[in-house]
């Protein structure tokens, strides 16, 4: 039961509290990018979804049962990438051969979710935190990627409206996103204390 | 020496063209994730853009220099792996000579990998251009970042705490701005500054 309870916890820790978008900055580059329409915010977080959990449970395996306690910790990031790179050759391969016109519409954006922030920045975190069981690690990742469709698509929502406002033609794109995203951040400062 | 007036010519471009018309962070909007979390204080924000000064310049130095031997669909993943051994080399270092500084940066040291400047520079300079071009190209970009790091960080640290690296700037009466130092402040500073840089090059978005 107490499992139970902590993983839970995690979960929604890293879902509102510490979500990686508002409070750690991570995958600020697909965030302005991709969260113009909202079909395909919510695209590219499945897809970052799949990715980050795939890769955060590969990376903590290869983290304890490997790098850990052995001259090879140097190595570390240059395994993370490899790892990364790796599951996003995989969910490509997947999306072109099952769902060629989602594969279309991501272009460049899905190779480029290697370089995402918050991927790799998870896997960093998963190991900071000193996460030490599996499961933790695979709930907290699968919750990361859930952040941050949930962030996404909350931005893709809100930037279909913004079309219809008139913005001052100096803030118009990314300067005026951003000021969003801050006021968002501000809203999800009220999670802040709630749990860790 | 005709000739070398044109090259001493291009390459100062080159340089000028990091710093304001190619910004990275202003102009391009690349590496946005460290830009945003390590801008609290001047600090780190200095720390931050040394160490992607030296990454860059070094990935640049060794991607110009393989840059015949690249297959086309393994080229990112030379790229990414490159910069990765370079930015454990700078996070090794930063853990030995500043292990405060290495603890406060945390995570981001290590997320120079993803950092989108680097690898942007690596595929659209280096891989296309000879060895001096892509230093060049490197320490132009690279500045440019810094530069626009410490701006960033220095109009949040004053307002937020209303000191500079320790030193008081602001008269006793002033308030801090607590939020400025927070990720709101981060992400509301930043959209403002890229505004004003649009209206100082008038450009119509």
């Amino acid at each position: 039961m107490d499992t139970l309870i902590i993983l839970l916890m995690g979960f929604i820790s890293i879902v509102v509290v510490n979500n990686l978008v508002f409070t750690k900055f991570l995958g600020i580059c697909p965030y302005l990018g991709v969260s113009g329409r909202i079909d395909m915010a919510f695209g590219m977080g499945l897809a970052v979804t799949f990715v980050i959990t795939l890769s955060g449970t590969l990376t903590w395996l290869i983290d304890h049962l490997l790098l850990i306690g052995t001259p090879l910790e140097v190595t570390r990031y240059v395994c993370f990438i490899l790892v990364i790179a790796g599951a996003v050759q995989l969910v490509e391969m997947y999306l072109r051969k099952f769902f060629p016109s989602l594969y279309d519409s991501f272009g460049i954006f899905l190779p480029l979710i290697t370089t995402n922030c918050a991927i790799l920045g998870l896997c960093l975190f998963l190991n900071l935190w000193g996460t030490d069981s599996l499961l933790e690690a695979v709930v907290l990742s699968f919750g990361a990627g859930i952040g941050f469709t949930m962030a996404i698509c909350i931005m893709a929502g809100i930037r279909e409206n913004l079309d219809l406002a008139d913005v001052p033609g100096c803030l118009k794109g990314a300067p005026i996103t951003l000021i969003t995203a801050g006021l968002l951040a501000m809203a999800f400062m009220g999670f802040a204390g709630m749990i860790r | 020496m005709e000739n070398s007036n044109d090259n001493t010519s291009r390459y100062v471009q080159t340089m000028i063209a990091g710093l304001w018309r190619e910004n990275p962070t202003l102009r391009l909007l690349l590496g946005m994730c460290p830009t945003l979390a390590v801008t609290a204080a001047v600090k780190p924000a200095l720390t931050m853009g040394c160490s992607v000064i030296f990454v860059l310049v070094c990935s640049n130095i060794i991607v110009s220099l393989m840059r015949n031997l690249l297959k086309p669909h393994l080229r990112i993943l030379m790229f990414t792996l490159t910069i990765a051994t370079f930015v454990t080399i700078a996070d090794l270092f930063l853990k030995a000579y500043l292990p405060r500084m290495s603890e406060m940066l945390g995570p981001y040291v290590p997320l120079i990998i993803v950092n989108c400047i680097i690898i942007c520079r690596a595929e659209a300079c280096a891989s296309k251009n000879p060895l001096f071009v892509s230093i060049i190209d490197a320490v132009g970009m690279g500045i440019g970042f810094t530069v626009t790091l410490c701006v960033l960080a220095s109009v949040r640290e004053l307002l937020s705490t209303g000191k500079i690296f320790e030193v008081s700037l602001m008269p006793n009466a002033f308030v801090p701005w607590a939020a400025l130092g927070m990720p709101v402040g981060a992400f509301i500073t930043l959209g403002l500054m890229i505004g004003l840089v649009n209206i100082i090059t008038g450009k119509k978005a």
